[in-house]
């Protein structure tokens, strides 16, 4: 069913919801009990191994396997004639050729082949036997020199009918949005600030590389267990590759250590089934971290255009960003996502922006949180960063100016409900760290941040046990706390203790449809099924309550974990608790259980201020994090630890991103830093402790007042830092990372 | 009839015209009648689209009911990480 948005929120006082209850998870994760994904084993298993390109773009003209097919040990070997391409479904289609390359090996690390032997040393072996003559050819890089003339083309015929004639064959797509009149509204300005940005590719950096183990049945059935955000996706991915009913196969979700959106697809599984229906065995895959930076999804770098316009006293009359993303090897960069959130903060008569999507010698672009967002955050708030300055305004008070509020029509086409971002800038604006003294070469950034959030299929069902307790089973994986959010909410609905509650991730074969963990969907999507199972479950309750008392069933209500007897003619009847109940269910009409399975729209959009302060050594270009401060709407935090979490994680991620992180390629078009010696993350000792001021503007689409939380914290990180950085090296930073070197440069040639 | 506020980039598929008029009561009938109206708009409603209706987002809420006087403005398809 679909839910009406509109109805679902409800004030109360809570009581378990909003505490800092222990989380479920975490002894067995601190003391290595958990069982991630490389931690999954089967008898008589075999591990598989694959073989990549070493170049960026190449010509497969032959495999030849027979060699590493002969090695003792070896039990099966796997190319790309093994799969039959999807003709019908060019999305799932990418995929696996993206999991294993065909005619041409698209960037360097490109899966080219794959053997199941009886251990590693032999697999490795192996994977040295087999010969794979290249013709290489000459590679592209880079966004802006993809779609030059003359540039390497990749694919022929992929770009869609929105790409003008004549153009690249590396467009993939366009797409615009806005309203109004940009050139009108630039021409009213005092002054308009024109800059081009660059972002590089960061990885999601999740410390848990990709693992699967993959068993297949003579009968045709199949199982599968893996590290993912959506175990659901899986089976329905590989169920096409391998032309399986989706009910044959079984995807079991491991813990996952991490994913922010890098897990939302396949990269092993499809080439692990098909080791295993060859070999007859078992077969476990696990990356390595190189495999993982090379071979599974950045997010994409970008080339950004901008030109806004702003009166001398902070309003911005016009606005327009042409945004280029490179996706990888394969469409879909999330370049419409950047485009029609790039101004989605403000409220603007005249805006338009333009996004191409662009495909490039790289591997296949996965979601980053905020899928695109981030990149056009930064070009947009430090141009209005500069702007603000350049007339000597106070930043926040310039966007608080020109804020998006309840009936504004948004630069993509929406207008807003009640929305948070003024109360962010306020709050922000009040703040003690906003009015904190600064010292020599240093400089205090803002920025705004935007993020849709969704809902999607979703299935809960709550199940109560024969001794009063509770058990959840839902279908997403637990990347960000859902277990304990799911008990909680659980436990309010139903007026029990938090303990009595536990939540499990179950199978695929356990539950309906699920939509993937991603768009900042599971507190509110999964969390809005637990709620409406917990009121089925109360409903059966007051039921059985009802019948052993001998009254109507609406003459019972339920409080504080108990059936009441409440109507005129009920008569007397002391409360019947949750366990009383449970206790004679096998008497009163069996087990009782409350489901929903529904498809929850109408998430609320989500805002947030970050805050910085840092510092700049002008003789060597390093950059000190301070100080740093999130304001973001949250709409009700179910679990506030999680939620500031969730703020600090964003905002680290975007340091990472604004300050060190890149996919540095050489000439050759290879990957020059596949490890994290190379590919520098922040670490504890780099940062001080993020301050989270979490704001609760409830949601009108979930019940407790809900919305998505994940993704917001890392849209305005990029462009935060950079305005610090600008300020406190005084020059105007349009490239990130501002790794020393290349802040360095800026300083000298200032 | 309800007003449908297309992306400026699929203008070109419906007459240049950035707001177009569909009969719908619902999601389901506004994307038939979209992809009826505008052929050219139907390689987009295949590749996915999401929908604001009165300010909220649906992406595949067939009998999700439209007003007549509802926003409707078609999106590209909601991604997320």
């Amino acid at each position: 069913m679909a839910l009406d948005s509109k109805s679902e929120y409800d004030v109360r006082t809570f009581k378990v919801v909003g505490t800092r209850v222990q989380r479920p998870d975490g002894v067995d994760k601190v003391t290595g009990k958990a069982r991630f994904g490389a931690d999954i084993t089967a008898p008589g298993m075999l591990t598989g191994l694959i073989l990549r390109s070493p170049h960026a773009h190449a010509r497969i003209r032959s495999i030849d396997t027979s060699a590493a097919e002969a090695l003792p040990g070896v039990h099966a070997v796997v190319t790309s004639a093994d799969f039959t391409p999807i003709d019908d479904d060019d999305f799932t289609d990418d995929i696996l050729a993206n999991c294993m390359a065909r005619d041409k090996a698209l960037y360097d690390g490109h899966a080219v082949a794959a053997v199941a032997a009886s251990s590693g040393h032999i697999a490795k072996a192996a994977l040295k036997l087999i010969k794979v003559d290249y013709e290489v050819l000459p590679h592209v890089t880079d966004v802006d020199k993809a779609i030059e003339p003359g540039a390497p083309v990749l694919h022929e015929g992929r770009s869609d009918e929105t790409v003008p004639e004549g153009a690249s064959p590396n467009i993939i797509s366009r797409c615009e949005f806005g309203h109004g009149d940009v050139e009108a509204g630039l021409a009213k300005a005092d002054r308009v600030v024109e800059r081009s940005f660059k972002t590089e590719a960061t990885h999601q950096g999740y410390i848990e590389p990709h693992a699967c183990l993959a068993q297949m049945s003579t009968d045709g059935t199949a199982d599968l267990w893996c590290c993912t955000q959506g175990h659901y996706m899986v089976r329905n991915t590989c169920a096409a590759i391998f032309r399986m009913e989706q009910g044959q196969l079984r995807v079991t979700a491991s813990e996952i250590g991490g994913g922010f959106g890098g897990k939302t697809t396949v990269f092993l599984e499809p080439v692990a089934l098909m080791l295993a229906r060859k070999s007859g065995r078992p077969v476990k895959m696990v990356m390595s971290r190189s495999e993982v930076l090379r071979a599974t999804g950045p997010t994409s770098s970008s080339s950004v255009d901008v030109r806004i316009g702003m009166t001398k006293d902070g309003k911005i009359t016009g606005a327009f960003a042409e945004l280029r993303y490179q996706g990888g090897a394969y469409p879909g960069s999330p370049v419409e996502m950047g485009a029609m959130s790039a101004f989605a903060a403000y409220d603007l008569e005249h805006v338009k922006t333009v996004g191409w999507d662009i495909v490039c010698n790289r591997p296949k672009q996965a979601a980053y949180r905020a899928p695109g967002a981030p990149m056009a955050a930064f070009a947009v708030e430090s141009a209005i960063d500069e702007l603000a300055k350049g007339f000597g305004l106070d930043p926040i008070e310039v966007r608080l100016k020109n804020a998006a509020r309840e009936g504004t029509k948004s630069s993509y086409g929406v207008t807003y409900p009640a929305i948070g971002l003024e109360a962010t800038l306020r709050t922000a604006r009040d703040h003690p760290h906003w009015k904190a003294p600064l010292g020599p070469n240093q400089g205090r950034g803002v920025a705004c941040g935007f993020w849709f959030n969704f809902g999607g299929d979703t299935c809960v069902s709550l199940n109560i046990t024969p001794d009063g307790t509770v058990t959840v089973s839902e279908g997403n994986p637990d990347i960000g706390g859902s277990r304990a959010s799911m008990s909680m909410m659980a436990a309010e609905e139903l007026g029990i203790p938090y303990e009595k509650v536990r939540t499990i991730v179950a199978d695929t074969g356990s539950l309906g449809q699920n939509e993937v963990t991603d768009g900042s969907r599971v507190t509110f999507a999964v969390g809005l099924a637990t709620i409406k199972a917990a009121r089925a479950a109360k409903a059966e309750m007051c039921k059985r309550a009802a019948m052993t008392w001998g009254i109507d069933p609406e003459a019972v209500e339920w409080r504080d974990g108990a059936a009441h007897a409440t109507g005129h003619n009920a008569g007397e009847h002391p409360p019947m608790t949750l366990a009383e109940i449970a206790a004679i269910a096998s008497n009163t009409g069996g087990p009782i259980a409350g489901h929903c399975e529904a498809n929850p729209e109408g998430a609320g959009v989500s805002f947030a201020t970050h805050m910085v302060d840092t510092e700049v050594d002008p003789d060597t270009g390093a950059t000190k994090i301070l100080r740093y401060t999130v304001f973001q709407d949250a709409g009700k935090a179910v679990h506030p630890d999680y939620v500031e979490g969730q703020f600090q994680g964003g905002a680290t991620q975007g340091i990472g991103w604004a300050l060190n992180e890149e996919y540095i390629y050489g000439e050759d078009g290879t990957l020059q830093n596949p490890g994290f010696l190379d590919y520098r993350v922040p670490v504890a000792s780099d940062l001080p402790m993020i301050d989270t001021v979490i704001l609760e503007i409830p949601n009108p689409g979930h019940p407790y007042g809900v919305r998505g939380v994940g993704e917001t914290s890392i849209v305005p990180p990029l462009a935060a830092v950079a305005n610090a950085v600008s300020e406190a090296a005084d020059v105007r930073m349009t490239q990130i990372p501002m790794s020393p070197p290349r802040l360095l440069s800026a300083i000298l040639a200032k | 009839m309800v007003a449908v506020t297309v992306f400026g980039s699929l203008a070109r598929f419906t007459d240049d015209k950035t707001t177009v008029e569909i009969e719908a009561s619902n999601l389901r009938e506004l994307l038939e009648g979209l992809g009826e109206k505008y052929p050219g708009l139907k390689p987009q409603l295949k590749r996915g689209v999401s929908v604001a209706i009165d300010g909220r987002v649906y992406n595949d809420s067939w009998f999700q009911p439209i007003e007549p006087d509802s926003e409707v403005v078609l999106l590209a398809r909601l991604k997320g990480g």
